[in-house]
């Protein structure tokens, strides 16, 4: 009787192991196989356009006569805007974790963490609507603009959505600090701040630029509520005042419209190229950091 | 134990669900999709239709012209709604995919032009409407209004209210004509989020079907030139073409329609189905 439920035991314990090792496998075939359509179809566009006047072009009109497939506005447009969410997300975060991981009390910080939670939980076709009606309208009147569909409302929505994934990871950074750091910093007379600012943010530096990362691939990454925010101008924005349009809301806009194996389609399929590249080099630095951490 | 059969159990779910994809279509399931102008219109017909012949069930979607076309070429629906003609390039693609595409025209369009009623600007020439959205005139001061820089607000390319303004505003019907609209021109995605900017901003100019006009904003009169007279966009004004920017409104089937398309075909041009245009603020064609 022992002996079958070992035996059976065994056999379970060994599908269950396939089991987990085929789910792994999956995924990166996953990830493989998109890439490799992703490159097929976007890189089939540089048989007729040279990839110079792709990344530089200033003029974006697809579907014109002869098209211009130039993504240097579509790219800067999302780079104010990563810019502007970064600026604004960066500090809040931080901070925020920081006092949750440091200063808090348990009740409040039990508290904000679901808060926080709460806030990664709201989709972002909601934030961009709730954007749409408050925010846009906020931003025209404060900074007297001819419209309040800029980078500038688009950054704050998306700082909005990239403080949740700064926060918990920043947190996390801050609690694998070991004890000891801060107990030897108050024991020899340091204040709570010295300690935080000249101890806790030094150690905690990598899960810091980690959190930061993941908070931009999270923001370069979202289509939605730019879309819905900034104006979609395919022109260079100058300031965070101007429209801009982003790589993704292009990318979201007019994939409806394309005809199956055009240049339109391909191009998108080429957005698609270096949005992954971007995001890419960003998980890679953040991935760098965290093993950093570990160490 | 029973964690681990039920883990093993939602694993095999998974692999077979991708299996299980393919979704056979109820019968009589007829899908629709194209022009959000004409979603509104398709949506009360299919309802009426639905009715009278309570077996069939007609799936309305919008998402643009070219998004009906996109979705009639690649063999994803039954009825594309376009409010622009397909383009010679969309006919060869869906011809290579064995399909011919076929053409009624359901109805008409006026396109108003629209600003904000607190704008003092209440009437504008197809020309200065031409020079306003590829960015030549650039303030307000310039057509009669205050010293306020002008807003453009369009739709994204996907919308068939935005080609067929570049066709006929922005290029005047010229074939050869290289207008575009101004790089400055806000794309917004559907003609409600240019509504409600509108309403909101007193130095935006934007455009749409007349049928999304309300008092919150004012539909501009529109000459053809400067020696004509202006008309505001009304059904009246339209039939008797006074008014200059209106537009067939087009269905597209795949193919020479039979059964229950056809009957919703038929039903669309029927005397009810004409009197549903008008009812959603649109022209009827007979």
């Amino acid at each position: 009787m022992k002996n079958m439920s070992l035996k059976s035991r065994k056999i379970k314990e060994y599908f269950i192991e396939k089991i987990i090792l085929i789910s792994g496998i999956i995924s990166i075939v996953f990830v493989i196989l998109i890439f490799i359509f992703l490159l097929k179809e976007g890189l089939s566009l540089f048989k007729t356009i040279s990839l110079k006047d792709f990344l530089f072009g200033k003029l974006w009109y697809p579907i014109s006569e002869p098209p211009k497939f130039g993504i240097l506005s579509l790219f800067l447009g999302s780079i104010w805007v990563t810019l502007g969410a970064i600026v604004i997300s960066f500090p809040l975060g931080i901070a925020s974790a920081i006092y949750i991981s440091e200063v808090a009390h348990l009740k409040i910080r039990e508290f904000l963490k679901t808060g926080i939670e709460l806030l990664a939980a709201i989709p972002s076709v909601v934030l961009g609507f709730i954007g749409m009606t408050t925010l846009v309208p906020l931003v025209r009147k404060m900074f007297n603009l001819p419209t309040g569909l800029t980078a500038l409302s688009g950054s704050i929505m998306l700082a909005f959505m990239a403080i949740p994934t700064i926060v918990s990871i920043a947190e996390d950074a801050f609690y694998s600090i070991p004890k000891r750091y801060k107990e030897a910093a108050l024991a020899l007379g340091a204040t709570k701040w010295q300690t935080i600012w000249r101890v806790l943010i030094p150690a905690g530096f990598p899960g810091i630029v980690a959190a930061c990362m993941l908070g931009i691939g999270r923001v370069i990454g979202e289509t939605m509520a730019v879309m819905m925010l900034t104006g979609n101008t395919a022109k260079i924005p100058k300031s965070f005042f101007d429209p801009a349009r982003t790589m993704t809301a292009t990318i979201a806009a007019e994939m409806g419209e394309t005809v199956r194996n055009s240049e339109h389609y391909f191009s998108l399929f080429a957005i698609g190229i270096v949005l992954f590249i971007i995001t890419f080099i960003v998980n890679l630095i953040a991935d760098i950091y965290i093993h950093k951490e570990l160490k | 134990m029973f964690k681990n059969i039920m883990c093993f159990v939602f694993s095999l779910c998974m692999l077979l669900g991708f299996a299980g994809c393919k979704r056979t279509p109820r019968a009589g399931t007829i899908c629709a999709v194209g022009s959000d102008t004409m979603v509104n219109l398709v949506q009360s017909w299919a309802e009426e239709f639905m009715k009278t012949s309570s077996d069939s069930f007609i799936a309305v979607t919008g998402g643009g012209s070219g998004t009906g076309i996109a979705g009639l070429i690649s063999n994803s629906c039954d009825i594309a709604s376009a409010s622009r003609k397909m383009k010679e390039q969309e006919i060869e693609k869906a011809k290579k995919n064995n399909i011919n595409p076929v053409e009624f025209i359901v109805g008409l369009d006026g396109i108003a032009v629209v600003v904000n009623p607190n704008n003092k600007v209440d009437k504008l020439t197809i020309d200065q409407l031409s020079d306003i959205f590829t960015g030549k005139i650039t303030n307000w001061k310039e057509v009669g209004g205050e010293d306020k820089k002008i807003v453009i607000l369009s739709r994204e390319m996907n919308s068939g209210t935005h080609i067929y303004f570049k066709e006929h505003v922005l290029r005047r019907n010229k074939e050869d004509s290289k207008e575009e609209f101004a790089p400055s021109a806000l794309l917004l995605s559907s003609s409600q989020a240019i509504a409600d900017e509108i309403i909101q901003n007193s130095q935006a100019i934007g455009y749409y079907g007349m049928g999304y006009v309300n008092p919150k904003q004012k539909a501009l009169k529109i000459a053809k030139d400067k020696k004509s007279v202006y008309y505001e966009p009304s059904i009246s004004n339209i039939i008797s073409d006074k008014y200059p920017i209106s537009r067939p409104l087009y269905i597209y089937t795949k193919s020479q329609p039979e059964g229950k398309i056809k009957d919703f075909i038929d039903f669309a041009l029927s005397k009810r189905g004409q009197e549903i245009v008008k009812e959603t603020d649109f022209v009827p064609v007979n």
